[in-house]
């Protein structure tokens, strides 16, 4: 027993932080792995509708994106406030959705084309009326499954 | 002098360095959750067919209109988005057997047995000038109805909400209570 109460006068060592650069750089490993770089510059505006039964998109890697909205202010001497249709980089009119669709499912591997989703990002502002000629070109391409982008409703 | 040696890198500021950096990704990194309402837009019918054929019987389809200045109706008689919910789910469980309201029809369901499915489909069409916001809100109104009939159904059968079922039990609530609803042909949509 003495000899446990000898060392009682010995101090608490300090917490050795030489393993913290590994931890901190496992962390920034994660984050370097997850991140996803946004492809494309928006030169819509969007801010979408507020919905309450929204669902999560299955499979991100699968979705095509459609911005409609008005143009960013930088474009708007160029395009005027109409809402416009982005896709990939650069406006488009409703003739080149086609192209579009069949680009991105040439894109997909051959098991993944009939899950493509086209995923409509548009303003809350936008008349249905250039929805409705998005809607029924994509019918034409038959890419069927889509989604209304939307956020979810703050109560 | 020239055996001196040279001095050990200090490695105490590597962890300052990548907080650093980890901080920058904190930044950077948008976790986009991308999130919608799911729909599925019908094919375009083949050029030869006969569009009587899809017409469905009178009573079994109820029309979900939005005007131009986002004024609602709903089977004739205008309505507001908060009174939608409650008659969509009047239209599709039919709880008095009413005959202008959908007939329902004894389906057999794997895994379930026989249930009486309604046959009421949602048709919703929209004008050109409304709005997409006024959309979307109507879009999710009716949604919102038919999840509801679901956790009530689930509730019931299963004692659990419909998100906390399996797969396969969510399967035959969706059989059960399907979601039909009809986006308008566009040739509709000009009519007001």
């Amino acid at each position: 027993m003495a000899k446990f109460i000898k060392n009682g006068k010995k101090e608490t060592p300090a917490i050795s932080t030489a393993s913290l650069p590994d931890i901190v750089f496992m962390i920034l490993m994660f984050f370097m792995v997850s991140t996803s770089m946004r492809q494309t510059d928006r030169k819509v505006q969007v801010s979408l509708p507020q919905a309450s039964e929204i669902a999560k998109l299955e499979r991100k890697d699968l979705a095509s994106y459609i911005y409609i909205g008005t143009p960013t202010s930088q474009f708007q001497a160029q395009y005027g406030t109409d809402s416009r249709i982005q896709l990939n980089d650069s406006f488009r009119t409703i003739d080149d959705i086609r192209d579009f669709i069949a680009a991105e499912r040439e894109n997909l591997s051959e098991g993944d084309r009939p899950f493509m989703t086209v995923s409509i990002k548009a303003d809350e502002d936008t008349r249905m009326g250039i929805i409705t000629d998005v809607k029924q070109e994509l019918r034409r391409c038959s890419a069927l499954k889509i989604m209304y982008g939307a956020r979810k409703a703050t109560k | 002098m020239a055996a001196k040696k040279t001095p050990e890198i200090n490695g105490g500021s590597m962890a300052d360095i990548s907080f650093l950096m980890l901080i920058f990704f904190l930044m950077v990194t948008t976790m986009d959750h991308e999130e919608g309402l799911s729909r599925r837009l019908p094919p375009l019918p083949a050029e030869d067919q006969k569009v009587e054929d899809t017409k469905v019987n009178r009573r079994n389809i109820i029309e979900v209109k939005i005007n131009s200045n986002d004024k609602l109706f709903a089977g004739n008689q205008p309505m507001d988005v908060s009174q939608l919910k409650d008659k969509i789910k009047e239209f599709l469980t039919n709880p008095t057997n009413d005959p202008t309201l959908p007939e329902k029809a004894d389906q057999e369901i794997e895994g379930y047995g026989t249930a009486s499915v309604s046959k009421g489909v949602i048709s919703l069409q929209n004008d050109r000038g409304t709005s997409y916001s006024k959309y979307i809100e109507v879009q999710n109104e009716l949604i919102k109805a038919v999840n509801e009939l679901r956790d009530d159904f689930s509730m019931q059968t299963y004692g659990k909400k419909y998100a906390k079922l399996d797969e396969e039990t969510q399967e035959i609530v969706k059989k059960v209570i399907p979601q039909n609803i009809s986006e308008a042909e566009p040739k509709d949509v000009k009519k007001k």
